[in-house]
């Protein structure tokens, strides 16, 4: 299928000195495309030249198969539509009639709207699940509403590439989740164009088929998500120390603290993370271990103890892993174990547990006792 | 916006025109009944002096005020809509003041070689003044982001525009200055049906233009991106808004002098009216009730302290400041955070 948007060797930026060189971005028809970097890196001046809000300093936009250069603003107007940050506080208007405008490029002369008009409007509030805010004042509803409302005026302009810029700003996480599902299915289902900046990096995994890493100068990398999100591509592309981001979860944790261990966690099958977390915001250096190393504690552990024990999974633990870990644990203060049944191949935690009984400390609701 | 109550609405507008025209043209130093006033127009057994008072004085005069006051209200509306204020208008924004400025200057210099200023020299004249406030009230806009700001440089230029025309009033003593003085007050006296075909003949093309203005405008609400990105030409659009505002406001100066709130008060009661703020009704409504607003204020302004006229800026200011207090301090929380 051919690029519904192009652009090449696009320079950006304010002014005369280009921000941002040698953009190469494509979207197909039916493609969710996501530019994610840090803040100030530029994604939102891309976006601005995409839309027509800023002339490009150099390269060109091809839309449709045309020069975006040389289209009018009503003919980009049926082919490209916006959700963009900026506040919107109109005078007496009801969610309806905000949605409504997205219709100016299909209607007449004076604007007078007719009943498909009108259907549409209708057909793309329900779609965004905003049918019942319709006769509401668009300033009275919450900002994940007001989000939804742009989103079908976005929609009712009937354009077949949507450009947002920060959608899920300032949203809760059903909002979020909604408007970002809303997206998918106007990809897949109405095969829309969708360009889009977003900072969760967990939702941009999840919903993009392409995501552009923007970061000051250009584009640094570009991919599936399955390329992107590693941890070297993501630490490098905001600046964050190595092991912190954990593609496993797509989040970033926090670094782990400073020390020797001082309490050993016996963990596994997700029963470590919370633990490890309360540590970790406790400030206590800690040792985790025996994870099987296809255990999902491992990349938070990993990320945030001091020492991890990490045995070969579908194994038995080797002696010489046991040994380590009773080690480490002999040095440690206290002990706490997670585990309350330890089955077969749990054997070699059961008997840490067992020699550890003495610094055995719990956590209940949370505290540490 | 339901169509019922914009309907009702315009038909009680409409009403409250007829009425008041009928009142304004009726009360005076000769009160006349309606019944007589008819029999005046018609020419059937009526009095040659109430015929002329009617027909050469009072009619222009109420003529004048249903355009001129529609004018000012609608240009009026047009600022709000470009600069997103409700409180912007061809007075608070010093662009009326402007206009004045540069009408009292192209008087003082015909008037001193003795030569007849024309309607159509003094709307050029009003109408180069109110550019040239505009020029310095965009220049300003730019700088301020702050609507306030902007309303306090607004006035402040509004202010040296006066000042320096009351200067020239003052020093220029010749005895058309008289004109000069009371025109500078602000009133709707003295209008003669040549003055009315020539304001209806700029006013009413403008108004048109303004009203065709309404889609544009109607999606202008949501901001410039928006507007913008769903197919409006921005540039052009925004240079249509000033030249119509200015033309609007450029010819009530010409004719009646600066007329303060009329196009804060007006816009504003006829959106709460139509409970919308859609342009292609608000225009209209913006016409009728300036029309209305002015018949009335000019009514009290001639025959309230009769035998002494007052300025008719000082009525409007009366009746409309009011308002403007009324929305700066009447917002909601919700509605302030702009």
């Amino acid at each position: 299928m051919k690029e519904y948007l192009k652009t090449d060797r696009l320079a950006v930026g304010y002014g005369r000195e280009p921000l941002m060189r040698e953009i190469c971005l494509h979207v197909r028809r039916g493609e969710i495309v996501t530019l994610i970097g840090p803040n100030g890196a530029g994604k939102s001046t891309v976006l601005k030249t995409i839309i027509g809000r800023l002339a490009p300093l150099g390269g060109a936009i091809w839309l449709d198969g045309r020069e975006a250069a040389g289209f009018t603003e009503k003919e980009r107007a049926r082919r490209v539509s916006v959700v963009m940050t900026d506040r919107v506080r109109p005078e007496r208007m009801t969610c309806r009639e905000v949605a409504a405008a997205g219709r100016y490029p299909h209607t007449g002369r004076l604007g007078i709207l007719s009943d498909r008009d009108w259907d549409a409007v209708d057909n793309a509030l329900r779609l965004v699940g905003g049918e019942d805010l319709a006769e509401k004042d668009f300033r009275k509803v919450s900002d994940g509403q007001r989000q939804k409302i742009l989103l079908a005026r976005a929609i009712c302009q009937e354009p077949e590439l949507i450009v947002l810029d920060e959608p899920t700003s300032y949203l809760d996480a059903r909002h979020k989740l909604e408007l970002l599902g809303v997206l998918k299915r106007l990809a897949r289902e109405k095969q829309l164009a969708v360009l889009l900046s977003l900072h969760e990096l967990d939702m941009a995994q999840r919903i993009s088929d392409y995501v552009a890493c923007v970061d000051g100068g250009g584009i640094r990398f570009c991919g599936t998500p399955e390329e992107v999100f590693t941890s070297a591509r993501i630490e490098k592309l905001y600046g964050v120390p190595g092991g912190s981001y954990l593609p496993e979860y797509g989040c970033l944790e926090f670094p782990p603290p400073a020390g020797k261990p001082e309490v050993f966690v016996i963990g596994g099958q997700g029963k470590g993370i919370p633990v490890y977390r309360r540590l970790q915001r406790e400030g206590v250096p800690f040792a985790a271990g025996i994870l099987y190393d296809n255990d999902i504690d491992v990349p938070a552990a990993r990320a945030l103890a001091a020492e991890v024990i990490c045995a070969e999974a579908f194994e038995p633990v080797s002696g010489e892993i046991y040994r380590r870990a009773e080690e480490v644990m002999d040095s440690c203060r206290h002990v706490i174990c997670c585990l309350e049944r330890f089955g077969t191949f749990g054997e070699a935690n059961r008997r840490l547990a067992e020699r550890g009984r003495e610094k055995l400390i719990k956590m209940v609701k949370g505290d540490l006792s | 916006m339901r169509r019922g109550r914009a309907a009702a609405a315009f038909l009680l507008l409409a009403a409250a025109v007829c009425i008041l025209g009928v009142w304004n043209v009726c009360s005076g130093s000769v009160a006349v009944s309606p019944a007589d006033g008819v029999k005046a127009l018609t020419g059937k057994g009526a009095d040659e002096t109430v015929r002329r008072i009617i027909w050469d004085l009072r009619l222009p005069r109420a003529a004048a005020a249903v355009i001129l006051g529609g004018a000012l209200s609608v240009s009026g509306f047009l600022l709000q809509t470009f600069f997103a204020n409700p409180i912007a208008s061809p007075f608070v924004l010093g662009i009326s003041s402007g206009a004045e400025l540069a009408v009292s200057i192209l008087m003082i210099a015909f008037l001193e070689r003795g030569l007849a200023v024309s309607s159509l020299s003094m709307i050029l004249g009003a109408f180069v003044g109110a550019m040239a406030a505009m020029a310095l009230v965009l220049l300003l806009s730019g700088r301020v982001k702050n609507m306030s700001a902007l309303v306090i440089c607004g006035v402040m230029i509004g202010y040296i525009c006066s000042a320096v025309t009351d200067f020239m009033v003052t020093f220029a003593d010749d005895a058309d200055i008289v004109n000069l003085r009371s025109w500078s007050m602000g009133s709707f006296s003295g209008i003669s049906w040549e003055n009315v075909r020539v304001m209806a003949a700029v006013v009413l093309p403008a108004l048109c233009m303004a009203f065709l203005l309404s889609k544009p405008m109607s999606v202008y609400r949501l901001g410039e991106v928006y507007a913008e990105t769903a197919g409006v030409n921005i540039r052009r659009f925004r240079a249509e808004l000033i030249l119509l505002s200015s033309v609007l406001s450029a010819c009530v100066v010409a004719f009646a002098g600066p007329v303060s709130f009329v196009g804060i008060a007006v816009p504003h009661l006829v959106k709460r009216l139509l409970k919308s703020t859609e342009p292609a009704a608000v225009i209209p409504g913006c016409f009728l009730g300036g029309a209305a607003f002015c018949l009335f204020c000019d009514r009290i302004a001639r025959t309230m302290f009769a035998p002494t006229e007052v300025s008719i800026s000082s009525v409007t200011a009366v009746f409309g400041a009011p308002v403007v207090v009324l929305i700066m301090a009447g917002r909601k929380r919700w509605e302030r955070e702009a």
